[in-house]
């Protein structure tokens, strides 16, 4: 950054007032403080979610239950999922590239990743309604659980209730960041970020779509690998 | 990447008034955007206030109705059917409309009066004017914030005219009551109204505690560092911080619950019968201990998020008044930023009984009483900043000194109901009741008044009556300590909270007399309240005009603005900070306002 050298060889008392203690604009501030907010309603459905399931006695394998691939048919445990993964953090991977255009005020190499980024987001989302639509189909939902547990014994249905519940919740963040990141992009082409000579929005938003992924990587360790 | 443009693109009252300060700025204002749809942190502040006013009339109201059937349980009141319908069939009170009146008395006393009413008020007024900032970081926000509280109170409001009536299952909404709606006539459609309401309620609290935060962190004037602050600020920040961090675990829990009401899952839920429709549910696996922690998690918080305002206002008041400084300002902040840790780490205390490991209990007793070291520093220093002080006995600071009255009568006993094994008795009992009243609803609703009729002069120009003040507060003090002081003998004597009738119960029965008391006193309690709004209304028009800036002769930033401040506060730049907000009786002078340098020879505070 430009200014952090100019900023720093004056001796600056960041907290005296009359400016930023933290050198960030008050909208980066709040979505810092927000992305905590969030993070603390993610926690408490991952931590509800570890204490039913550690209360209970038995639990379904998750390599029985997410082993469908589409156009491959079954047998290829937590494959579908690697993908969705490998998806969601590639769409990361551009949102620092976008932002990093940004910095440079090259509108040009913003819109292109942002419109990745969009589109990373957009296939994780149909990943997802895929998976959905896969398990709906073989009978688990809110409310009904078609797993047994890994002994074998019947599952209670806190497994589905869980499941779709949460990554509903991860999925319409996911979703929201794909909207946030479309109003980037058509801001971005009305040439708005151009005028005020900053793209600090694109920052704040990949702050968002960074977080989404984040707490993806919690998720996905939870529900799949655990 | 250019951050000096950005950190000063977002200054936009600020260059607005460069352009033609001196003059009426928003001369083209109407009274939509003035009043109704306002982006004015000050006109914001009086929604709150004034929403949150009505919110603690219907509240009261609502327990002067429920005293009549604690008070009276076997007499028969005509008008109340005729005001209350078939919820009170032959003049006398159902227990479905009890139960409700319970209900949506403690949610909307918490949650509307003291958390919106009161920090939505304080920290939207007090925020901008004290750090020296034109308006809150985000203007915008903070509208919405008060339009998402509104929509909460309406959807509230409706809740209580549907047939089945409001939420009946009390204010913490406890699984499977809250879960099922063959429970309860107020577990159907009134609770849905309830769920929804608190849902904006949290989106709110959300949009408004972002905005004071980052206000109090990035908008402070020049020389105005964090401890310049003075400490209502302090209490308002980690009041924020609070509110931030703890209503999104609630938010999870409702979410839950919303889904195991109408989604078939089974998250609180375990091996239920129930009695109403001579059903067995097939719900298995669910724990309702589980909404239990989520909901105190917040829960507890809560009772901070509605103490630190107060605590802040008060110190402002007791030091202004008393003309002197605060009493060990850095304990003070040190203090409120200990309670403001501790209130994450003791919310079990409200579930000894619920079949919590013993041994986990004895660490939440160990933390929670902790909790009185902080507060001890806080009463400690208030009683030392009015020790000797010139005091001036202004309604305002009456109310402060009453709300540090409050704090320790209260408090103390939460030292006893802190303790798993005591609480195993007192839990549930009126002893409970007359605890959080004293020193969280009361002691708050003191805090508040002492800001209300402290501040008064700068929301509206004008003062308050101090005769209606003065009859205001002891009759409010009287009666606070009348209604609950004898609730503690029912609750040691093991009276449960909740009950409908306590007539029927031979080891009860004794308390008739009491409860009679209790309700008459809570009457008149009430009525006094009423005087407090006709002297609030009132005096908006017709009270006397404040001629000084500076009335109070205080040292802080709100007092350097024009009598009646327009958008944006000070008509020319934002005065610059010199020193503390407690410069009073040094060197032989009065006061020293925050902006006035220091001078050559002066001593060092």
């Amino acid at each position: 950054m430009a200014t952090t050298a100019t900023a720093m060889s004056t001796d600056t008392k960041w907290w005296n007032g009359g400016k930023s203690p933290f050198n960030v604009e008050y909208g980066k501030l709040m979505m810092w403080y927000f992305l905590m907010s969030d993070a603390f309603t993610f926690g408490a459905f991952l931590i509800a979610y570890g204490t039913v399931r550690f209360s209970t006695n038995g639990w379904p394998d998750p390599n029985e239950v997410f082993q469908s691939f589409p156009g491959l048919g079954s047998g290829y445990p937590l494959l579908f999922v690697s993908l969705m993964t490998f998806i969601l953090i590639i769409s990361s991977v551009t949102m620092v590239l976008a932002v990093q255009a940004g910095h440079h005020m090259d509108k040009k190499g913003v819109v292109k990743y942002l419109i990745w980024t969009i589109i990373g987001g957009a296939a994780f989302l149909g990943c997802q309604a895929w998976e959905w639509a896969h398990l709906h189909h073989e009978g688990a939902w809110w409310g009904s659980n078609p797993f047994p547990n890994m002994d074998g014994s019947k599952a209670t249905t806190n497994f589905t209730n869980f499941f779709f519940t949460i990554t509903g919740f991860h999925g319409f963040h996911v979703f929201s960041g794909v909207i946030i990141n479309i109003i980037m992009l058509i801001m971005t082409l009305n040439n708005v970020f151009e005028k005020r000579g900053h793209y600090l929005m694109i920052e704040k938003a990949g702050l968002y779509w960074h977080f989404v992924d984040l707490v993806w990587v919690f998720v996905f360790t939870m529900f799949y690998l655990v | 990447m250019a951050n000096e443009a950005v950190l000063h693109a977002h200054s936009g009252v600020e260059t607005h008034h460069d352009h033609d300060h001196g003059h009426e700025h928003h001369h083209h204002e109407t009274f939509i955007t003035k009043y109704i749809f306002s982006q004015d942190h000050k006109m914001i502040a009086k929604q709150f206030l004034i929403t949150g006013m009505v919110w603690a009339v219907i509240g009261g109201l609502m327990s002067v109705l429920f005293r009549f059937q604690l008070g009276y349980p076997d007499a028969t009141y005509p008008w109340l059917e005729d005001i209350l319908g078939k919820w009170a069939k032959g003049g006398r009170i159902s227990a479905e409309a009890y139960y409700a009146l319970v209900t949506t008395h403690g949610t909307v006393l918490v949650f509307f009066v003291l958390t919106a009413g009161l920090s939505g008020t304080f920290a939207n007024f007090l925020i901008p004017l004290q750090v020296g900032a034109r308006d809150m970081a985000s203007p915008f926000m903070n509208m919405l914030s008060y339009w998402f509280f509104f929509t909460a109170s309406i959807v509230m409001l409706s809740s209580i005219f549907v047939e089945t009536g409001p939420f009946s299952g009390g204010w913490t909404a406890y699984p499977p009551l809250s879960a099922l709606g063959d429970a309860s006539p107020g577990s159907k459609i009134g609770m849905d109204l309830w769920l929804v309401s608190m849902a904006l309620f949290v989106v709110s609290s959300l949009l408004g505690g972002l905005n004071y935060i980052a206000t109090i962190l990035n908008m402070r004037t020049k020389g105005m560092s964090m401890t310049r602050m003075p400490l209502t600020i302090w209490a308002l920040f980690f009041t924020a911080v609070l509110g931030v961090l703890s209503f999104p675990v609630l938010f999870s829990g409702f979410i839950l619950l919303i889904f195991d009401r109408h989604f078939g899952t089974s998250f609180y839920l375990s091996d239920i019968f129930l009695a109403s429709t001579n059903t067995a549910l097939p719900n298995e696996g669910g724990s309702a201990i589980l909404y239990q922690h989520l909901f105190w998690f917040l829960g507890h918080p809560e009772v901070y998020i509605i103490l630190l305002p107060a605590m802040g206002m008060v110190s402002e008041i007791l030091s202004v008044n008393s003309r002197k400084p605060i009493f060990g300002y850095i304990a003070m902040v040190g203090s409120l930023f200990a309670i403001a840790i501790l209130a994450f780490l003791v919310w079990a205390h409200h579930m000894f009984v619920t079949g919590l490991n013993p041994f986990l209990g004895s660490i939440f007793v160990l933390l929670t009483l902790l909790i009185a070291v902080p507060s001890a520093i806080k009463v400690f220093n208030w009683l030392t900043t009015i020790w000797r002080g010139n005091i001036r006995f202004t309604p305002g600071m009456l109310f402060a000194i009453g709300f540090v009255s409050l704090f320790i009568s209260g408090g103390l006993t939460g030292i006893w109901l802190g303790n798993s094994a005591l609480d195993i008795h007192l839990h549930d009992t009126y002893f409970v009741i007359a605890h959080f009243h004293i020193v969280m609803g009361v002691a708050s609703m003191f805090g508040m008044f002492a800001g209300v009729y402290h501040w008064y002069p700068k929301m509206y120009g004008r003062y308050l009556n101090n005769t209606l003040g003065y009859i205001h507060f002891w009759v409010t003090l009287a009666g606070a300590y009348l209604i609950f002081w004898p609730m503690h003998y029912e609750g040691l004597a093991g009276m449960p909270r909740r009950y409908y009738d306590y007539s029927i119960w031979e080891s009860f029965k004794q308390f008739g007399e009491l409860n009679k008391f209790i309700s008459t006193v809570a009457m008149i309690v009430f009525a006094a309240q009423i005087l407090f709004l006709i002297n609030f209304f009132y005096s908006i028009w017709k009270g006397r005009k404040v001629k000084e800036q500076n009335p109070y002769n205080a040292s802080t930033l709100e007092w350097t603005t024009p009598i009646n401040p327009g958008h944006g506060n000070w008509p020319g730049e934002i005065p610059e900070v010199h020193r503390w907000a407690y410069d009073y009786g040094k060197d032989g002078r009065e006061f020293i306002s925050q902006t006035e340098p220091v001078g050559a020879d002066e001593s060092k505070h």
